[in-house]
């Protein structure tokens, strides 16, 4: 069975059908690229997929569950975990706290230990941290832990912004353009991260991405956006050889 | 030790000593009683100014209503107390007073948190500024006393209570509340403060306090990381509220008259709270408490000043925000401390 | 039926004086992004002037209200310069709120000082008695009814400004998007100055027709009518003028109905709660446009 399955996901802002009969279908353990130019509804995708808006029609399902329509922490916990095109900390918290939001829901005691600090607050605090950081190592931001987030420099905020959401254990990470903004070598080193959640969490990815090294050089898979609309999808090679998506892309 | 717990630690040490210290001046009657009076509202502003920075700097809604959380919680412990009145011992009744004054702020809170948390920014401020004028304005004109056969509400007068002869009238409409127990004093309103520092000092270091925080940073990211926004914005809410009612029990028991009034719990009462937690540091716990005692005290000991004092005030309050907050002004500081580390550096070197 | 009309003409005499000063509030909102906390001081600043003037100097009114209108609006766009503008980006918009309520004390206490605390007996500037309708069942006072005029003229000419001038054009593209608005070459400064300045000087009309319809006159006069015409600028939906008129003339309805027909005690809780249900039913107000947050 597929992890996600999306059948004929559509959504009309204002007239314009900003997607257009969306399908895509993601096994387990793939890394997914989804690309086209600017304003042909990749984010419109995560957005719908997150639960942020509500789509017209279409279906959207995780692991066999039917999740359309839940709301947007609902479907974190259903499994969809995500980054932001332009990066969204949680700026006055600690590097390490920005994480542990991310386990709140691995992680429970009641709003009195909370208050009083009793009962499991210690221990489950201790786990907590514990889990935090092995997460923060393997993004190597343990050096960092108690920077304010906003004090990161860009690299490790994005780096960060993927730590937060693997922390809410996903099925499915979407990842929204993450090197945007980045330098070639920043770059290099974030498909290394890449690969090394996919290999090490054995995490399904799908990602926006315009830098074309990366996505040729990582995704397996293409879909391609354009208008809207799917122009192409399949193996990463046929896709980017394929002419409609190259005029697409680089206009006639 | 966590640095965390070093800084609650340390604001728990300062309320504590200066306790201390004003309780020998008493004691060794260096104080003028005008100043010994000041000492209650001083510490119950104080707890309004943790309740509300709880909501304005943690929770990150801006509230112009917590003068009306007081107020429910004054009304409510007031009315249990003199039920109570020789019923039961003084301290019990006052725990017990306190405990309900809070418990039905807190209900209060969540009954207005439902409706007002939806709403964003300043539209949030005006309407909890309203709730504030309607509780406000319903307490002030209702008629609330009890007699053998039960309770009795009126909105047009005493008379219209229709009281039996062992009736005791509670609410007196636009006369408010007279002869409560004057329970309060130094010592129980900084043992409040020290309980309300502890809960929302824990509360920033916990799970819930997190899951608050994240929804001031950044919403829609908290969100995304499967964070009940509607619950946790409650939670921090309710207890804000609560906290502002326990701020009320000390202000109805430390006062012989007390009626629902602009003077007590209007609006400006709540833009007073507000003007501490914003000079105190805006999600700075410790900074309200420290910015409500001087700023509550510098009025009324710049007495001698008398017609100039709120002059005064007013102009203190403009030219510090100005000072604190212009951009314009905070780069020149931070290039001014720049230049001065460098020259420090070079000295060293 | 007759006592009926009577009181509904009082609530739209009263809700038109909000709604002129809903219209500054509004407007400064719109454009400044800031709750003017002292904008109902300055009402407060308006009638005391012609007090001076009319009362104490005995000069005629149209002179009181020329002089407050010069007074309020010189001191409108002098408090925006000193106190609000260096505060503009600040990294928290509670900076010039609190700074706001600051200059709120500020306006208070010095017209404490000057003026005193004691009630001032204000004489209406308007010496017309009105008119008799209905064999003289239904009497309709001068003041009224200049009022309601006024702020029908004010909100004509508001929407003329805005619409048909340059300056105006400029508020709407500052209030739309300020960053924007200065790379298509706005001055924004001078912008928000004219904003201010027309602001204060609807404060200053509204002293005079509020204080010519409730001559009672102190410091703090200006303070409650001042946050209930917020909440008529927020009712109608802040930022939007007809949204102003509107929610003036619909809290000033409310409050006079209430004021007679329910408890005069409770009317402010029903002013209030008006505005709690329509943001519940509509959290922009009646005629506030939706804006989400893009993702």
């Amino acid at each position: 069975m597929a992890l996600l399955e999306v059948t004929n996901l559509s959504i009309t802002f204002g007239g314009l059908r900003a997607v257009d009969n969306f399908n895509l279908t993601m096994e387990k353990g793939e890394l997914y690229g989804l690309i086209g130019p600017n304003g042909a509804g990749k984010t419109t995708v995560f957005n719908l997929l997150t639960g942020v808006y509500k789509a017209d029609e279409g279906l959207i399902k995780l692991d066999g569950l039917d999740i359309t329509g839940h709301r947007t922490a609902e479907i974190d916990r259903d499994g969809i975990a995500r980054t932001f095109q332009n990066i969204r900390l949680f700026k006055d918290l600690p590097v390490i706290d920005n994480v542990k939001v991310g386990l709140h829901n691995q992680f429970n005691y009641s709003t009195a230990e909370s208050m009083l600090h009793c009962g499991r607050y210690h221990k489950v605090e201790k786990e907590m941290d514990e889990e935090a950081m092995k997460l923060l190592g393997v993004f190597d931001l343990d050096k960092e832990r108690d920077y304010l987030s906003a004090n990161l420099p860009y690299g490790k905020q994005r780096k960060l912004e993927i730590a937060r959401a693997m922390a809410t254990k996903p099925k499915l990470l979407l990842l929204d353009e993450p090197a945007a903004g980045m330098n070639p070598n920043e770059t290099a080193e974030l498909m290394e991260t890449i690969q090394l959640i996919r290999d090490k969490f054995d995490m399904t990815i799908l990602l926006i991405e315009h830098d074309m090294k990366l996505v040729s050089g990582i995704c397996e898979k293409l879909t391609v956006l354009n208008f809207g609309r799917i122009l192409a999808h399949g193996d990463t090679k046929d896709v980017l050889a394929n002419p409609e998506v190259i005029k697409a892309y680089i206009g006639e | 030790m966590r640095k965390t717990q070093k800084k609650t630690l340390i604001t728990y040490a300062i309320v504590i000593i200066a306790y201390i210290i004003l309780e020998i001046f008493m004691k060794a009657g260096m104080m003028s009683s005008h100043l010994k009076g000041l000492l209650v509202p001083m510490v119950y502003y104080a707890i309004a100014a943790v309740a509300l920075n709880l909501c304005v700097g943690i929770l990150g809604e801006l509230s112009l209503g917590h003068a009306g959380f007081m107020c429910v919680g004054a009304f409510s412990s007031a009315i249990v107390s003199q039920l109570l009145s020789g019923a039961i011992p003084d301290a019990l009744r006052f725990i017990l007073a306190l405990i309900i004054g809070v418990v039905i702020s807190a209900l209060f809170g969540m009954l207005i948190g439902i409706p007002v948390l939806r709403l964003n920014g300043d539209y949030l401020a005006i309407v909890t500024l309203a709730f504030g004028e309607i509780i406000k304005n319903i307490l002030n004109s209702i008629y609330l006393g009890v007699d053998s056969a039960g309770v009795h509400l009126s909105l047009k007068s005493q008379m219209a209570l229709g009281l039996a002869d062992d009736g005791k009238v509670l609410i007196n409409g636009a006369m408010g509340i007279t002869g409560t127990p004057q329970d309060s004093n130094f010592t129980i309103a900084i043992v409040v403060l020290l309980i309300s520092l502890f809960i929302v000092q824990n509360m920033i270091d916990s799970r819930d306090g997190r899951a608050i925080m994240s929804i001031r940073d950044n919403r829609i990211a908290s969100e995304s990381v499967g964070i009940n926004i509607t619950k946790y914005k409650m939670t921090g809410f309710v207890v804000s509220a609560a906290i502002a009612g326990a701020a009320g029990v000390l202000f109805s028991h430390n006062i012989a008259t007390m009626q629902a009034t602009s003077q007590y719990f209007g609006y400006n009462v709540s833009i007073m709270i507000l003007v501490y937690v914003v000079l105190g540091g805006i999600g700075n716990i410790r900074g309200s408490v420290i910015a409500a005692c001087i700023l509550y005290l510098l009025p009324e000991l710049l007495r001698g000043l008398n017609k100039y004092r709120m002059l005064i005030y007013s102009i203190v309050l403009i030219v510090m925000m100005i000072i604190n907050w212009s951009p314009a002004l905070r780069d020149k500081r931070d290039k001014l401390r720049k230049k001065l580390m460098k020259g420090a550096g070079h000295g060293a070197a | 039926m007759l006592s009926f009309l009577n009181y509904f003409v009082s609530g739209l005499s009263l809700g038109s004086i909000y709604a002129i000063i809903a219209l500054g509030y509004t407007m400064v909102y719109g454009i400044a992004k800031m709750l003017n906390f002292a904008h109902g001081d300055f009402i407060m600043i308006g009638c005391y002037m012609i007090f001076t003037i009319v009362s104490t100097m005995g000069l005629p009114p149209v002179a009181g209200i020329i002089v407050a209108v010069i007074v309020c609006t010189i001191l409108g766009v002098t408090t925006e310069k000193v106190a609000y503008k260096p505060l503009r980006g600040a990294s928290s918009p509670l900076a010039v709120l609190i700074t706001a309520i600051g200059v709120s004390y500020l306006l208070e206490n010095a017209a404490l000082l000057i003026f005193g605390a004691d009630t001032k007996s204000f004489t209406s500037v308007i010496s017309w008695s009105g008119i008799t309708l209905a064999g003289g069942q239904l009497k309709i006072q001068g003041v009224t009814i200049v009022t309601i005029a006024v702020s029908l003229l004010i909100l004509v000419f508001l929407q003329l400004f805005v619409h048909k001038t340059r300056e105006g054009q400029a508020m709407l593209a500052v209030s739309q998007d300020r960053g924007a608005a200065t790379l298509m070459g706005i001055n924004v400064n001078k912008t928000i100055s004219i904003t201010f300045a027309i602001g204060s000087a609807l404060a200053a009309i509204a002293g005079a027709l509020l204080c010519s319809a409730y001559p009672s006159l102190t410091p703090y006069t200006g303070a409650m009518p001042g946050i209930k015409a917020f909440v008529a600028a927020v009712l109608g939906g802040i930022g939007s003028i007809p949204g102003a008129m509107i929610g003036g003339l619909v809290l000033g309805i409310i409050e006079i109905l209430s004021r007679t027909y329910i408890s005069s005690q409770l009317s402010d809780a029903i002013v209030f709660s008006i505005l709690i249900i329509v943001l519940l039913v509509k959290p922009t107000g009646i005629l506030g446009k939706n804006i989400q947050e893009k993702v």
